[in-house]
């Protein structure tokens, strides 16, 4: 028999803490939807997607009702659009992005990622294409999401994808200016992305996934805050042994879903993401978390380490809950989509150089952040650059998704709605980095050894 | 295959046979019942077998959290397999 507490215990998790899991995504490969002619390969894409992923909205919506356990988001991440669309000469890019609008139309699914291409150590066949097409792709659909990868750790920075990025998320966030520039919300620009990341805007499928499989991303923020909450006098040891625990028990729950919906769709089972994601909801915040860890606001002096603490022990109790990690897994700070750092950035205290600091220690990077509508396009590929270097420099993943204002200066917000929540304009610095980032070339490599 | 009733609530009387006669509709076998009541607040819960039950199982579920509903509870009917993995390792 259960102990009642136990069972009062996930309950309670669930319907007062916000204990869900963010999403299960079906990594789809499209590699062998490749074909001279566009419109074949989009043919082909379409019947692949609707096909694998016909089921994948039903299934989560019967595990939702059996277990108990709100299932946020279905989504279904696919092998980047440039190397399919590499095969396909001529014609327009942006049909892609229709056609996988159209899938997430027919099967039901909340996102669609993958319009992406891997740059980070050159311009292949269809890279420079489908870049130049994200703005339009992006203002064109709903759900379909966008990610780049301008460096990692063993090739180093692409500097020219870099410029080429700060000018494409502002023309992105330009032609969706009425829309509250919600073009470069759904586009990421990563460093060392990994290939098996449920979440969104940065999910693909890497080309070295399997045909198709099941990855899952948990949350509960709230819960871990709770749980900090009702153990007053703790040091900080106990802190993260109790963040630990904590995170154990949102992760069994993650890899329960996970290998039930695989087993019921018949595909393979990928990774638990344990990443921590706050959504906009109040008692869903990852900065709430820090200043139940002892911060008077999320952004003062002693975030970084707070947030260290977090995301390490995060991972230690998600580890052993779960036969097999990936994705991303670690804490998130998206400023839009946590009600915490909404306020923080709102009254001051949490600052983009504070942002860029938090993100050598935690999971992605610069995320969801509003800057003023003025901002040049190589500052922006210089705040890009500057998260990646911390990335590339320490072999971990980071990201940057900045969305500039246009028309909108400091004071003002921005509104995207459901969970990518909204923002106030942050400063930057206006200092120009232009004849930098005009230099292009490549960023070489850091060294892999020698390291003291 | 076994699921966990918890029903949560101001107490009245019958509420046991409430939720024993919409599991029996259901051919759902009570196994074990724990109850406690706090400050007015009725706390039970129920573990229930349906391996014999006569609906898919996320019916019955939405199925009972409706009838909590109408009866004024929190009902929700929940697979064990969500508590096993959770609290055992």
């Amino acid at each position: 028999m259960f102990n009642t507490k136990d069972i009062l215990e996930t309950i309670h998790m669930i319907s007062d803490e916000h204990l869900d899991i963010r999403t299960v995504t079906m990594g789809i490969s499209l590699l062998d939807c490749a074909d001279s002619d566009i419109d074949c390969a989009c043919e082909k894409i379409y019947n692949k997607i609707t096909s694998r992923a016909k089921n994948l909205v039903s299934v989560c919506s019967d595990i939702e009702r059996e277990y108990g356990i709100p299932i946020i988001n279905k989504r279904i991440s696919v092998t980047p659009i440039a190397l399919v669309a590499a095969a396909s000469k001529g014609g327009d890019v942006v049909k892609f992005a229709r056609t996988l609008q159209k899938c997430a139309d027919e099967v039901g699914v909340n996102f669609i990622g993958g319009y992406s291409a891997l740059v980070q150590k050159g311009f292949a066949a269809g890279d420079l294409e489908l870049i130049e097409s994200i703005p339009e792709a992006l203002n064109v659909t709903q759900n379909i999401c966008s990610s780049v990868n301008i460096g990692s750790s063993k090739a180093g920075i692409n500097l020219d994808a870099v410029a080429l990025m700060g000018r494409i998320i502002r023309k992105s966030a330009e032609i969706t200016a009425d829309r509250d520039c919600i073009g470069p919300a759904k586009l990421v620009v990563f460093c060392n992305a990994p290939e098996d990341n449920p979440f969104m805007a940065g999910a693909f499928h890497g080309v070295s996934e399997p045909d198709c499989v099941i990855n899952v991303g948990v949350s509960g923020p709230g819960v871990v805050k709770s749980a900090l909450e009702r153990s007053e006098g703790l040091n900080i040891t106990e802190v993260a042994e109790l963040i630990k625990r904590t995170a154990f028990k949102i992760t069994r729950m993650g890899q329960l879903v996970a290998q039930e919906a695989s087993r019921r769709l018949g595909v393979p089972f990928g990774i638990v993401d344990l990443s921590l994601a706050p959504t906009p909801a109040v008692g869903d915040s990852v900065a709430h978390i820090l200043e139940e860890i002892g911060l008077s606001q999320c952004g003062s002096a002693g975030t970084t380490a707070a947030l260290a603490i977090l995301n390490d022990a995060v991972k230690k109790g998600g580890v052993m809950a779960s036969s097999s990690v990936g994705g991303l897994s670690g804490a998130f700070i998206p400023v839009s989509e946590d009600a915490g750092m909404i306020a923080a950035a709102k009254n001051g205290t949490l600052t983009i150089e504070k942002l860029e600091a938090m993100t050598a220690v935690c999971s992605v990077g610069l995320d969801m952040i509003v800057i003023p509508g003025d901002t040049p396009a190589d500052v922006i590929s210089a705040i890009i650059l500057d998260e990646a270097a911390i990335g590339m420099a320490n072999f971990k993943t980071t990201a940057a998704r900045l969305i500039p204002a246009i028309g909108k200066n400091m004071g003002d917000m921005l509104s995207f709605g459901g969970l990518l929540g909204e923002a106030p304009v942050m400063p930057v610095s206006t200092a120009s980095p232009a004849k930098f980032i005009s230099r292009g070339g490549h960023i070489p490599a850091p060294l892999q050894s020698l390291k003291n | 295959m076994q699921a966990v009733i918890s029903v949560v609530g101001r107490d009245r009387v019958g509420i046991l046979k409430d939720v024993a006669t919409k599991c029996a509709d259901r051919n759902v076998n009570v196994i074990d019942v724990s109850q406690t009541v706090l400050r007015d607040m009725f706390t039970m819960i129920m573990l229930v077998d349906i391996s014999e039950i006569n609906i898919k199982f996320g019916d019955f579920s939405l199925e009972m959290e409706a009838f909590g509903k109408e009866i004024g509870m929190e009902i929700r009917a929940m697979h064990e397999d969500i508590f096993n993995s959770m609290h055992r390792i």
